[in-house]
Parts: C-alpha cells; structure tokens; sequence
C-alpha cells in the first residue's frame, strides 16, 4: 500500500508540475493532416490523422539534462524502478550529468515510457500516437508517403541492421517532406500507444488468434518491402513495456494544433 | 571395430553385474524406464555447457534427466562472409550458427533469452525441441537490454533446429539467428571418435557475390531466393584450410547437420566418403550406405562414417554451383597411414578435380587447335583474356583475382605470380598440385591443367598479369609455345 500511495503522490505531483510547463512551439512544424491505411489495415481501415505540430528533432541529451535540472525527480537515483527500470539513463555517468561519453547533441535514450510521457508533458505537449508517428514517418524528402518507393524502403531497412547509430548527433539523418529529421536511421522513438496493436479490441488479435506480430502474421500480411519495414517497427514497440528503458529508443514530442 | 563393440558389450554386462552383485538395493545405474517421457523427473540444476560450431558440447552419457539452465546471448555485430566482405550478423551466442545446445530426453530446460543493450531490434526464439505455441517464441519475445525465461520438457528425441521467429521473420534468419538442440535419448548416442557441427545457410546480401566492403540485406533478393552466399557455419571459408575439421583413420566420424535455410534445401554431400549411418531428418529413421542426404531448410540430420583412408574430404551442398560459386564448402582433413586396398592414390591428377567453368583436361589426339580469332593488339588481347577468365579461373580465383581464403589461391597483387612467368605459363598447361606459398599464405589444393590453345592462354595470362595490381608483363602465344615444347 505504501508504495500505491507514493505513485499517487507522483501522479499528483506531475499532474501540478504539468500546469507550470512552458507552452512553446519552437522548433516544431506543421503536419498536415489526412487519412493513410496502416500495416495492420488489412481490411483497408484507413485512419484519419489530424494535423498536428511535430518536433523537428528527437530530443538529445542536452534537452533532457535540462529538464532534469528542473525535474529533479526524474534522475536516475529518483526515479521510480515501476517507472524506469534498471536500465534508465544507464549510460550517463553521474546522476545528473551525460559524462564524456555521450554526445550532448545526440540523441537522448535508455528513457522509459513514463519519463518520456512527463518530459512532453512538461513542455506543453504529448508524445505522438502511432498513427502519428507513421503518418509523418511514410514521407520522405519529397513526397509525403514513400511508402511505395523501394529505395525508401531499403534505407530504413538498412538502418535496422546498422549498429550503434544512437551515437549519431540529431539532425544527422534526412530532412523529410515536411521538414522533420531523424525519423528514420538514428533511433526507435516512443509513441503513446505504442502497444495499442498488441491489446487493443480493434487489431487482428481478437479476430486471428496468432497474430501477434512474430510468426504467423507477418508470414500472412507481409508481401512487401513496405510491410517488412513497418513490421519491424511494430514488432519493436510490440516488444516494449512502459517502464522499459532501452539504448535504442529515444522520443519526440507533438503538439496538437486546436490548443494553441 | 566389430570386435571392439561386442568387447565392450561384454564389459557393460559384467560392470552392470558385478554392481548388482555388489549392491543388489543400491541404483544400478541402469535407467528405470517410463511409459511417457513426460514423466521422467528432472533431478538437480546444471548450466548447460554451448559450443560454437564446429564443436559441440560433451555427450549427455549416462546422466539422468537434469533442470537444463541454458542462458542464450543475442548479439547484433559486424562479421565477415568471405575476404573484403563484411554483414551484420544477428546471432544467438556471437556466431553463426548459434550455439549448439545438448540435451536428453526429460530435462526439463529453463531458457534464459538475454538481448544485448546494443542491439537494435527484439528478437524471440523457436525451438523445434519445444512442444508449446511458438515453439517458445511467444514466451521469448524480448526487448534490447532485457531477457525473458521459459521453461519446456524436452519429451521427443532427435536433432532439432531453433530460429529467430520475430517479424520479419525471414530476415532474422537470413541473418543468421538459427542454431541446434540435440536431444539425446536416455543413454546418450552410441559413443563416436569425433563430432563435430556444421549448419548450412544462404544469405543476400545488396552487391553480388565478392563485392567488397559491408554489405546490406536484400529484402529483394531473399524474396526472389536468389542467394548471393550458400556456406557452411555463417562465412566462405569457416571449415576449409586451418579451419578444416579434422579426425584419424579408422575413427568414426559424426556429424551434426542443420539447414538454418531462409530458403534453399541442402544436398549434403561429404567427396569421397560414404555415409555409413543416416539418423534421416534428425530423427529415429537410420539409414545406411548413403550418398548425399536432403536436409531441409529448417530441419537437420545426423551422418556417420568411418574414415578409412587419409587425405581431405570435401563437405559441399551438392546442388554443385552453391559449393563451388557460392561457398558451401568444407574440408574434413584426415591423417593417417594409407589404405592402398581401398584407395590406390596413384591416379594421375589427385583425388578431385575442382569445376571451373572452363573445359577440363580431355586426352588431347591432333595438338590444340588455334584460336579462331587470334587477337591483333594489347587492347584485344585484354579483352580476349577477360572473356576466358571469366570461363576458365573465375570460379575458383573469383572476379576480381582475389582467390578464396585457404582454398584458391589470390591472383590479385600475386607475389607467386609475378615471381616467374614461365612457371605461370606452366601451371596452366599442367596443373599444379601441393602446397604453395602466396602472399605468405599456404595453399595446398589441386589445379587441374586447362585445356587452352596458345592465343587463348596468352590471353588470359595477359588479362591476369595487367589487372589488380600485378607486374604488367605481356605474354604472347610465342612465349607460350615456347614453354609448351619444353615438355
């Protein structure tokens, strides 16, 4: 019981710290909304995406040191292991401080779910939904869905086997069609929902018993480069628990257009 | 070895009852047997021991069925497929293919699947030895930086492949997550000399065959199952040369075979020997006097055989351009006295001849008939050269004159070619068998003599000489008819 009381105390403290955030929309820009059909549309259930605002870069170390500075609570030693496991912030050398190691520019990972979630928070935003991300991820620099192109195709699945790319600094990837970077070729990124295939009453689970997105499935849906790509993804995400902090995966924040 | 088995028969029979004797209310040892074997109890842990290939762990023996903890490593990391050719391969336990697990029937295994920090993607294994959904892959999906455990009774004996199974799962085991689990039945195997495992699979990879440097997946061609690579244990060259595996005559021999595929099926082969015993599919069929056995892209088999002669016996996949072109080739390296009653050893040109693309050696009745086309410059001669390069010593030199590591030697940059052209011009018209220094590597294999015309191997020993940084000398037909009346 004791420790359900402190989670609510966080729960209550992030929700007072959230009203203090600073509302800013720099270094975002505009995704324009439409309507896609995702991996797991089988049926062709396309989904409507609404414009929304979207960081141009992953948030890097930097970014992340400073809202450690103001949230102290979410270092390393402070941070609750039902909200970051072991491996939170594993890489940095002190407490509060990235060390020489890493690079202040690159990349922030080995974040959980729940850190990620109270960082957008805190500045006035939210992490992407899946659909989201997908949605601004199809692009490539020219075109807003490349998901038919297969040189586009190949480059992500090239960067799924290249190691070690989370050395990289931010911005060190492609300028996308709506002026997004880094969203593929430098880390995984957290997405709000992101095992919302895996339980949700609307995916194939409930209606093909197998389909959870290893064997069965993806020999069944996966005819091509396209589908192997975004497999990938969604088997990544599908891998992934909330408090779970991984060298691979950091995060970016949107915004929603209507609260502005 | 007839005598020695019923010696050692009569020995278990008297051990068995000099205990009995001895200690009639005492275990003899001798397992009690079960109706299912579900029902043997695993007693006390134990840490399995892995191997990498070509090894594989110690025999079960006479242990009883154990809790089997076996902690399996995935690491994503950069490896090399032939010389100049590097892949990211994706391994269970940092090779490919994974470690080999042992186990018996009744242990009760508890799989600890670790997935390295560094990695970038989530991985999950499937083990044919599982009865259980997914073969344990839904209970194995596991995130970089985490391990999931699962626990599965081994109940049916035989030789069983374990793969990746996470989406896309012909990705993962193109590039390399599949290995084997051995279930022995209680006993263990009858004892061999030797052992040794050997898992065949096909890659694809962006540049063909040779193209150097670190080279991506093609998601397209492994669609197309059109393989740039087809090798034994993950890379051209882990089983030939100093890597040959090797046993002494009169031992048996036996080996553990798996195909990791993605897709294509494997005609395994041993050159000269006869496969005894063929435990057929990993399973209880044996057959025996085999030639060639088909093991299945996702399956495995278990082959015998006594070596009765000296030499090198060569493993290949005998659907013969995979071996050849591709690298599904592995030596046995055997030593010992000789048989002559088995095998003479005296014909003329060794024990195998190696298929270029090329005409072999036929008895040659009017002398060699002249070039249709004799060429009339440099530039021609090049051209010329390159076209019967390509025919006649790209199989085994390779493109661009780079050889294959311990078996054919490099061209390229040749300090034994540029040495003495003459020779060169000789090893052509004769062959050349026995060991050589190149470059300060050994080579010890056979080149059969080519059937060449003078213009022809002018040619081509021009082409040779003017490209990859060689000497740049000129030969002309004249030279080489000089050298062909020599002998």
């Amino acid at each position: 019981m004791n420790s359900f009381s402190k989670i609510i105390t966080v729960l209550v403290f992030g929700a007072v710290v959230s009203t203090h955030s600073l509302a800013q929309s720099e270094n975002m820009v505009l995704i324009k909304g439409g309507v896609y059909i995702p991996l797991y549309g089988v049926d062709s259930t396309a989904v409507t995406v609404d414009s929304f605002l979207m960081d141009v870069y992953p948030v890097s170390n930097n970014n992340y040191l400073t809202f450690l500075q103001k949230f102290p609570e979410w270092k390393r030693s402070k941070a609750k292991r039902l909200f970051a496991d072991g491996n939170y912030l594993i890489n940095w050398e002190g407490d509060g401080n990235m060390g020489s190691q890493l690079l202040p520019d690159a990349p922030i990972t080995n974040v959980s779910w729940f850190a990620a979630k109270k960082y957008c928070e805190c500045q006035g935003k939210r992490l992407p939904t899946v659909d989201e991300w997908e949605y601004a991820a199809m692009a490539d620099e020219n075109s807003p869905d490349a998901r038919k192109t297969p040189s586009y195709n190949q480059m992500i699945l090239d960067w799924y086997e290249a190691p070690r790319s989370f050395d990289k600094t931010i911005g060190s990837t492609f300028k996308n069609y709506w002026g997004v970077y880094d969203l593929h070729g430098l880390v995984w990124e957290w997405t709000q929902d992101f095992n919302s295939v895996l339980i949700s009453g609307e995916s194939r689970k409930d209606v093909d018993k197998d389909s959870n997105l290893f064997c069965g499935s993806a020999a069944v849906g996966a005819s091509d480069l396209m589908n192997y790509a975004a497999f990938m993804r969604y088997a990544f995400r599908g891998s992934l628990k909330a408090n779970y902090s991984v060298k691979n995966l950091g995060f970016r924040c949107v915004k929603d257009i209507q609260i502005e | 070895m007839k005598t020695a088995l019923i010696e050692n028969i009569f020995m278990k029979m008297f051990l068995v009852g000099t205990l009995l004797l001895l200690s009639s209310c005492v275990d003899s040892g001798e397992e009690k047997t079960y109706e299912a074997t579900e029902d043997i109890p695993a007693s006390r842990e134990m840490i399995a021991e892995l191997t990498a290939p070509p090894n594989v762990p110690r025999g079960v023996g006479k242990r009883k069925a154990k809790k089997l903890i076996v902690n399996m490593e995935v690491l994503e990391e950069e490896g090399e497929m032939t010389d100049g050719v590097k892949y990211v391969y994706w391994t269970f336990g940092g090779s490919v293919p994974g470690s080999f697990i042992r186990t018996r029937v009744g242990d009760e295994v508890e799989f600890h699947l670790k997935n390295h920090p560094d990695n970038k993607l989530p991985h999950n294994i499937d083990l044919h030895a599982v009865t259980g959904p997914g073969g344990g892959a839904t209970s194995s999906f596991v995130a970089p930086g985490h391990e999931a455990q699962f626990s599965f009774k081994v109940l049916n004996p035989g030789l069983y492949v374990y793969h990746c199974a996470t989406a896309p799962v012909g990705m993962h085991i193109a590039n390399g997550m599949y290995g084997l689990i051995l279930v022995e039945p209680a006993g263990g195997l009858p004892r061999v000399d030797r052992e040794y495992y050997v898992m065949q699979g096909d890659f694809y990879t962006k540049g063909e065959n040779g193209e150097r440097g670190l080279q991506p997946f093609d998601m397209q061609k492994a669609v197309d199952e059109d393989a740039d690579y087809v090798v034994f244990n993950g890379k051209v060259g882990s089983m030939t040369g100093d890597n040959a595996i090797t046993a002494n005559v009169g031992e048996t021999v036996r080996l553990y075979v798996g195909n990791g595929g993605p897709n294509l099926v494997s005609s395994f082969h041993v050159i000269g020997e006869i496969f005894d015993v063929v435990r057929v599919e990993g399973g209880d069929l044996i057959n025996t006097n085999v030639q060639t056995t088909l093991i299945p892209a996702g399956g495995a088999a278990i082959v015998e055989f006594r070596v009765d002669v000296p030499g090198t016996f060569i493993l290949v996949d005998h659907s013969i351009f995979r071996a050849f072109n591709k690298g599904a080739l592995g030596m046995l390296n055997v030593q010992g006295e000789e048989n002559k009653k088995i095998y003479s050893g005296t014909q003329e040109e060794g024990i195998y001849q190696p298929e270029g693309g090329g005409i072999q050696e036929l008895p040659d009745q009017d002398g060699v008939a002249e070039s249709e086309i004799p060429a009339k410059s440099f530039s021609e001669r090049m051209e010329f050269g390159k076209i019967t390069y390509q025919q006649t010593c790209f199989a085994c030199h390779q493109a661009e004159g780079q050889g294959i590591p311990n078996a054919f030697p490099p061209l390229a940059k040749s300090d034994y070619l540029n040495a003495d052209v003459n020779r060169a011009i000789d090893i052509i018209l004769q062959g050349k068998r026995g060991e050589i220094v190149v470059n300060g590597e050994k080579y010890n294999s056979v080149m059969t003599r080519q059937d060449l015309n003078d213009d022809d191997l002018a040619n081509v020993l021009t082409y040779i000489y003017n490209s990859w940084g060689n000497s740049k000398k000129e030969v002309t037909p004249a030279m080489v008819r000089a050298r062909r009346n020599q002998h």
